[in-house]
């Protein structure tokens, strides 16, 4: 394994080690993320790639039986501290999920979701956040004239887009994107891609990914996953065209997984 | 299927043909019955008002008979048919249907100057007029006098209301002083003797505008006119008692077809006359809609609420299932349990209580203490809770995960997420909950006899007087009517049309509440869920 050197890490994990129940899904895993870039995670199914994106919102807290040790460090914060305020961090650290979530509200209401459960109401400031939130999802020009359409008639990319407006609109530091792609079609992927490649200029992002070409394309770092232990992590390019590990390689060169 | 060779019969059953056929028999017969059912009730139901023809007979023994066929079927001793025929004028025969053998029958007719009366009181009459007032008339004079009364009687009807008021007045009165005596105030007092001489103030001037009605009533009663049956047997009848009169046999299909509306109109809006088996149905259509409307602003949010904490906060456990299993179970108890239920607890326990703390003066009459609407709704609010509940869980739970996740992920607590996301999208589950609710209450009867239906209420439990609803009040229902009328009625024969009416008219409430709250389940399902699922 050869740990490469981060300026500036917006979330540091250390000795990570995640449980359901009595079963261990992460043994100790220690990795940081550099700011303003995008990371991706691969590895094969049940590799705990998931697992451990979801452990930087604390998302896993809704699982009942689920246990965290370790740190992770937000901005030098540990987020599993008792005085952790889980919303605050959730606006902190916004997400992207799997299937296209939108919720059965006006595009607007979508997108403001997030500002309006913080108690905001003005009226102007949500106008604006709706037009930049959706110009920075690439959506703007799309829906501009029906804004208080329901959400549920876009299709299928725009919604996942909208879900990344919404997640933007909050202003959050980092975006964690679980699979954003795997439910689009190959036009609606390579949107959401060029996107990812804007986001980067203003947030950090954390994609997990099933498709290794994907992570190729969009990721400046690469870390790869393997029964919830990190094998390999390294810059993109370095890890995909010349692996350090023999899993890796056999990962990437399509051995198994 | 029986010159097929054993593989083409394996294949056969393999495909499961025969299940489809059974399937779709099963549903046949589902619809088939479901329209018997309302095509019976439709046919007995509608036909009541539409007026069928006055028939005269001669009969062998040379006797005459008035009367409009209503059945004909074999003589017990297969000999011939024999015909059914309401002969009204119960005051004068004692009965108002007659079976007549064919056999019996000389000759029929249709005279056009045969009338029918319909009565305030004995139902119907049919007859010839013989004089209006002690001179002979014709129809028009008849009709003409009998607008006359009507409108006299229209003027009393000013002095009705405000005899309405002083007697409520009266009654305030009288409860005021009732709390006086409680309290034991002394009879000097000023205030029970203000009281007291206002209380007679009331009561005199309601005697005064007594005697003037009276009066004047009886100026309107002294106007009579004098009918002869089919044998020419007179009888002198008080033109206000008239409520209707009409020539069945000169009227044309558009004259009926008037009447016919005339009647419907009458039975949705009119108040029930000799003991509900004519008139209208009015109070007990309000009171079904009024029952139902105030059980469920009960078992709607009591089950919504109940269904989120079982769903979305309460931890799943022994207790959660145990819980569960309580509340499917609840929905399959017998609801004459419910109604033992209701007058134990909410009747007698609570009511009773309410007495005691609030109108002590009142007691030993019950004021809360006895069956009212507000207790027959709570009583069907407890059945009717455990559908809400179990459909509002389904609906929670067929939410998909991401939902929630993606609410959680934009920092909302759970309660907002709830609110915003849960329970909007679950509202076409919670909405076919509560059509199953209603149509559940609207046809309950059993649990309703034992906590405050009453076959006759005198008052509406809305009216203008504080607090305007009164939800202590007994009420009329239709499901109770139709009991009343079908097995209750001293004149089975007489009310048998009323009971299909109401039937058909409790059939198409419950189908008119359901329809709109489906609109409305549809128009949340357009806009809460994706079309895609």
């Amino acid at each position: 394994m050869t740990p490469i050197k981060i300026e500036n890490p917006v979330i540091e994990v250390e000795d990570l080690r995640f449980y359901y129940g009595d079963s261990r899904a992460i043994h100790g895993v220690d990795i940081a993320f550099p700011e303003k870039q995008v990371t991706a995670l691969i590895g094969p199914s049940g590799c705990g790639k998931s697992t451990l994106l979801r452990c930087f919102n604390r998302m896993n807290d809704l699982i009942d039986i689920s246990r965290v040790e370790g740190k992770v460090l937000l901005d030098g914060q540990d987020i599993y501290d008792k005085n952790t305020d889980i919303i605050e961090l959730r606006r902190q650290v916004g997400m992207v999920f799997q299937k296209s979530n939108p919720f059965p509200k006006s595009i607007y209401e979508n997108v403001i979701y997030g500002l309006r459960i913080a108690g905001e109401k003005d009226k102007s400031f949500f106008d604006e956040r709706v037009e930049t939130s959706l110009k920075g999802a690439a959506l703007w020009d799309e829906v501009k004239d029906r804004l208080h359409d329901s959400a549920l008639g876009l299709s299928g990319g725009q919604m996942q887009r909208l879900c990344i407006a919404r997640a933007i609109a909050v202003n959050p530091k980092v975006i964690l994107m679980d699979e954003p792609c795997s439910a689009l079609d190959p036009k609606s992927t390579a949107r959401v891609e060029e996107l990812i490649g804007e986001l980067r200029e203003n947030f950090t992002i954390i994609i997990v990914t099933h498709n290794m070409q994907q992570a190729a394309r969009v990721s400046d770092n690469t870390a790869f996953l393997f029964e919830g232990n990190l094998i390999e992590y390294g810059l993109t390019e370095q890890l995909f065209v010349k692996p350090q590990n023999k899993q890796t390689e056999d990962y990437i060169t399509g051995r198994f997984g | 299927m029986f010159n097929r060779t054993p593989k083409e019969m394996n294949k056969y059953w393999r495909v499961g043909e025969p299940m489809v056929w059974l399937s779709g028999a099963a549903l046949s017969l589902t619809l088939l019955s479901a329209a018997i059912l309302l095509l019976v009730i439709m046919v007995s139901g509608l036909g009541v008002f539409w007026p069928s023809p006055l028939q005269q007979l001669e009969l062998k023994d040379g006797s005459l008979l008035v009367g409009m066929q209503t059945q004909v079927e074999e003589t017990a001793d297969h000999s011939g048919m024999r015909r059914q025929y309401k002969i009204a004028n119960r005051d004068l025969n004692g009965l108002d249907f007659r079976w007549i053998d064919e056999a019996q029958i000389v000759s029929s007719s249709t005279p056009a100057d045969l009338l029918v009366l319909e009565r305030a009181e004995y139902g119907d009459f049919f007859g010839r007029l013989q004089t209006l007032e002690g001179k002979p008339a014709s129809l028009d004079q008849l009709r003409q006098a009998l607008h006359q009364v009507e409108t006299a009687r229209a003027g009393l009807s000013e002095l009705d209301q405000r005899l309405i008021e002083i007697s409520y007045r009266g009654e305030q009165l009288r409860l005021k002083l009732l709390k006086i005596d409680y309290h034991q105030v002394a009879a000097n007092e000023p205030q029970r003797i203000e009281l007291s001489a206002e209380k007679q103030a009331e009561a005199d001037e309601f005697e005064r505008l007594v005697k003037v009605q009276s009066e004047r009533l009886n100026r309107i009663h002294a106007r009579t006119a004098v009918f002869s049956d089919a044998n020419g047997q007179q009888k002198e009848i008080v033109l206000a008692d008239i409520l209707k009169v009409y020539t069945p046999n000169t009227m044309s299909s558009a004259d009926k077809a008037r009447f016919y509306v005339a009647k419907l109109w009458e039975l949705v809006s009119g108040e029930p006359r000799e003991s509900n088996t004519e008139g209208g149905l009015f109070p007990a259509i309000f009171g079904t809609v009024m029952l139902i409307f105030v059980m469920s602003l009960f078992s709607f949010p009591l089950g919504v609420i109940a269904a989120v904490y079982l769903r979305e906060y309460a931890k799943e456990g022994l207790l959660v299932r145990i819980v569960r299993i309580a509340v499917n179970n609840l929905a399959g108890i017998p609801s004459i349990v419910y109604g033992i239920f209701g007058l134990g607890f909410f009747v007698y326990g609570i009511g009773h209580s309410i007495d005691v703390v609030f109108f002590p003066e009142r007691l030993p009459t019950p004021t809360f203490g006895t069956g009212g609407l507000l207790w027959a709704s709570l009583t069907l609010a407890l059945l009717t809770v455990p559908v809400v509940i179990v459909s509002t869980e389904e609906a929670l739970g067929a939410i998909p995960r991401e939902m929630r996740e993606g609410s959680y992920a934009l920092g909302a607590t759970k309660f907002q997420t709830l609110l915003r996301v849960l329970l909007p999208m679950a509202s076409p589950g919670i909405m076919t909950g509560l059509i199953l609710a209603m149509a559940r209450a609207a046809g309950e009867v059993a649990p309703l006899m034992i906590t405050g239906v009453v076959k006759l209420a005198p008052t509406l439990p809305i009216d203008g007087n504080f607090p305007f609803l009164h939800l202590d009040r007994k009420f009329m229902h239709l499901g109770f009517h139709i009991y009343d009328i079908g097995f209750q009625s001293p004149n089975v024969e007489a009310a048998k049309p009323m009971v299909f009416v109401t039937a058909l008219l409790l059939v198409l409430i419950v189908l008119l509440m359901s329809s709109v709250a489906i609109r409305l389940r549809n128009k949340m399902k357009k806009r809460y869920t994706f079309g895609t699922f």
